[in-house]
């Protein structure tokens, strides 16, 4: 069976605030999806949703992993059911090791049952696998022993979800601006990565206003997102389009949807 | 292992295999009241320079008023639901409950002492360290024997006189030890103290360490309750007397039981060039007051003290600390961390003291807190007085609360609620443990912040 995640009819609200006002998307496993739009669009409030952040409250429409329901389950139910995202603002963690932090997400999330208290993978086991995946990543071992995310750069944020991403092997992801912040050379490292992680073995959602991400891992769908709506679905064609012209075209051929992503942008500028 | 235990003078019911955690139930006990005091006093067979000292302190005690809140240390330490003639040290023998050593754990040990509500219940000392001239036990029984060496330094950091709960301690101090290393000598094995209080009991146990001149020892010592919510009064005193050029490294895990009172003394007084590491984790007791002070007397001195404190319920814990430059060129650091939840209440004033003539003096004070529930408190006093000009004084306080978006984000990487907030906590502990250099414990830390860390609400 290939694994479906579908998104039906989905609004999502922060407070009283709507954000997304009906998207629809459907990834299957190995396909990989470009998500573009232009700032303040709601691309990450649709991730943040998808990983069931409390702060994102959706009041309409709904998510499913192969029929279930998604939106039923606790945030950590969902990385375990195989969901994940690497965030564009990744938290840091201060006293916690990144190797300490990934044994115990790896062993959750590969043991979905396994109940507060009990072992998790053997350290040898465990450590032989992430050494390896750093390897991969060019990363320096040293990277394991710091504090999570704690006084990261940005780009030494980005790798350190991709390793999550390589480690944690999960059915679907949400790349949110993965590749921004980086140099081009940390770009091409980064796509090689995601490439090499295997974007067969996941359904991708890659989030980006660039189009090195998307060259190494070509989208076989491309979404345009604006004022909380996906607004156009083209093949790669359409995100090689966006990343050559911008959004003129796309905003002039919605103004409903411009309108309230000027709207959105607006209240923002107001906090 | 090559530690024998030594003879105890007192018999006792405990056994090293007992697993019962019930009390035997106190009948017969010694009051804090005068006839309380004769009948304890007639009950030690102590020599009489001992119980001249403890006369004189019962007088003070008996004479000085209950602190009250208008004393600077007692503002926000609310007392008066404390009634001392609930308790009393057990007159016959101690209660039947078993130790609880956590620090221990896969170390080998130069020596150990358990008490149980103020009754010493076991000691022992490797031979070898005896032949060396190491003195480690009951610190009554010891008093006669090494009568010259004790009388030198008991009390000498402790002030019977600083309140009325110091002078009670000094009347009524029981089951304490007395560690002494001669000068030069070196303890390489971690030596162990374990206090444990049955529920409703009282140990007034007080601890004398004296570390001669170059002598280096490390000593865990850990408080315990029968059980995590169990009542209790405690009044005891620490005082670590350090000559020059020694080396001490003292461990203090306190888990009394949530019910328990707990008011302590502890002092140290650091020599020439020596150097003391403290460590306390205060997890235990419903009400705390503890008047902690690292004071450096000779140049060179050094010392660092790291804290942790996590509470939980309704405990109230108030450390007063002090960081006294007495000498030049001396160097104090001193970290606390604490963490509290549901309704509790941690309460920390520092002081850094420095001498007129304490120049050159680098001292650090720092107090990080994170409030884990929106009925928990910290309160966090840092403190300066500086009489000298040539000086490095820095210090600093924080309060922060858990960030639902560090919860989410792990959580997102499959953590639950309540590991990830356990994650987050004992993170926030790490700066500590990384300053611990003993496995068995930091492992004993992390595991009793564990047990006690709950979901984030
Ligand atoms: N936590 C939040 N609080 C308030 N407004 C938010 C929050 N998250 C997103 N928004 C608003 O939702 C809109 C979409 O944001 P976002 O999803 O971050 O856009 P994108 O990722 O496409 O740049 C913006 O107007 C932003 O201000
Ligand atoms: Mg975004």
């Amino acid at each position: 069976m290939t694994h479906v995640l579908k998104i039906e009819g989905l609004h999502v609200s922060v407070g009283d605030k709507p954000i997304l006002r009906g998207v629809d998307l459907t990834i299957n496993h190995g396909e990989t999806h470009a998500l573009m739009g232009p700032n303040g669009s709601g691309k990450s409030t649709l991730g943040l949703a998808i990983m069931g952040h409390p702060g994102y409250t959706v009041t309409g429409g709904s998510i499913s992993l192969d029929g279930e329901d998604v939106l039923a389950m606790a945030p950590d139910e969902r990385a375990r059911a195989g969901i994940f995202m690497a965030f564009q603002r990744p938290m840091a963690i201060p006293g916690v090791k990144m190797a300490d932090f990934l044994r115990h997400a790896t062993t959750n999330v590969r043991r979905p049952d396994r109940k507060e208290g009990e072992e998790l993978i053997p350290m040898r086991e465990f450590r032989k696998e992430l050494k390896e995946k750093m390897a991969h990543l060019r990363m320096d071992t040293e990277f394991a022993r710091r504090y999570v995310n704690d006084g990261f750069s940005g780009g030494e944020m980005k790798r350190a979800e991709i390793l999550q991403l390589a480690m944690l092997q999960p059915k679907f992801a949400v790349l949110d601006e993965t590749d921004s912040g980086l140099d081009a050379d940390a770009v091409r490292l980064a796509s090689e990565s995601i490439a090499d992680i295997g974007r067969e073995k996941m359904g991708l959602l890659i989030i980006t206003h660039h189009d090195k991400l998307l060259v190494h891992n070509p989208p076989e769908f491309t979404h345009v997102m604006l004022g909380g709506r996906l607004v156009e679905t083209g093949g790669k064609e359409l995100a090689a389009e966006l990343h050559e012209s911008g959004y003129d075209r796309i905003r002039s051929a919605y103004p409903d949807a411009e309108a309230v992503n000027q709207e959105m942008l607006a209240e923002e500028a107001s906090v | 292992m090559g530690v024998t235990p030594c003879e105890s003078r007192r018999r006792s019911t405990y056994s090293p295999n007992c697993t019962s955690q019930t009390l035997m139930p106190q009948t017969i006990t010694h009051q804090f009241d005068a006839a309380g005091f004769d009948a304890f006093v007639e009950s030690r067979n102590e020599p009489s320079w001992l119980t001249d000292l403890r006369r004189e302190a019962w007088d003070h005690a008996d004479a000085m008023a209950w602190p009250d809140r208008r004393h600077e240390e007692w503002i926000r330490t609310d007392n008066r639901i404390f009634q001392l003639k609930k308790y009393g040290l057990p007159a016959v023998t101690s209660p039947d409950v078993a130790p609880k050593p956590q620090m221990k754990e896969g170390v080998e040990l130069g020596g150990s002492i358990e008490t149980a509500d103020s009754f010493t219940v076991s000691e022992s000392l490797d031979p070898e360290l005896a032949a060396k001239g190491v003195i480690f036990g009951d610190l009554s029984r010891l008093s006669e024997e090494h009568e010259i060496l004790i009388r030198e330094h008991l009390f000498t950091a402790f002030d019977p006189d600083y309140d009325k709960f110091a002078a009670l301690h000094a009347a009524f101090f029981s089951g304490g030890q007395f560690l002494y290393v001669p000068r030069g000598v070196v303890i390489e094995r971690p030596l162990h103290i374990g206090s444990m209080l049955s529920d409703g009991g009282t140990d007034t146990t007080h601890t004398l360490i004296v570390l001669d001149e170059g002598a280096q020892a490390t000593v865990l010592h850990e408080s315990n309750g029968v059980t995590a919510d169990a009542g209790g009064l405690h009044i005891g005193a620490v005082e670590l007397i350090q000559k020059a050029g020694s080396n001490l490294r003292y461990v203090n895990l306190q888990e009394w039981g949530h019910k328990t009172y707990h008011f302590a003394h502890q002092k140290a007084i650091i020599g020439r060039d020596a150097n003391l590491q403290w460590t306390i984790a205060a997890m235990g007791s419903g009400l705390s007051k503890v008047n902690q002070s690292v004071d450096m007397v000779g140049p060179g001195a050094d010392s660092q003290v790291n804290g942790v404190m996590f509470t939980e319920g309704r405990q109230h814990l108030a450390y007063h600390t002090q960081q006294y430059h007495r000498a030049p060129s001396c160097h104090s650091d001193f970290l606390y961390k604490a963490a509290q939840q549901d309704k509790s209440r941690t309460v920390w004033r520092g002081m850094i003291k420095v001498d007129k003539d304490a120049q050159k003096t680098d001292g650090y004070q720092r107090n990080d807190n994170l409030v884990l529930s929106q009925t928990s408190r910290a309160d966090s006093i840092p403190g300066l007085e500086i009489e000298a000009d040539d000086v490095r004084c820095t210090h600093g306080s924080t309060t922060s609360k858990v960030d639902e978006e560090q919860i989410f984000y792990a959580q997102c990487r499959g953590f639950t609620r309540k590991e990830a907030t356990r994650m987050i906590v004992i993170g926030f502990f790490q700066q500590i443990f990384d300053r611990i250099t003993i496995d068995s414990v930091r492992d004993a830390l992390s595991d009793a912040i564990a047990r006690q860390v709950r979901e984030y609400e």
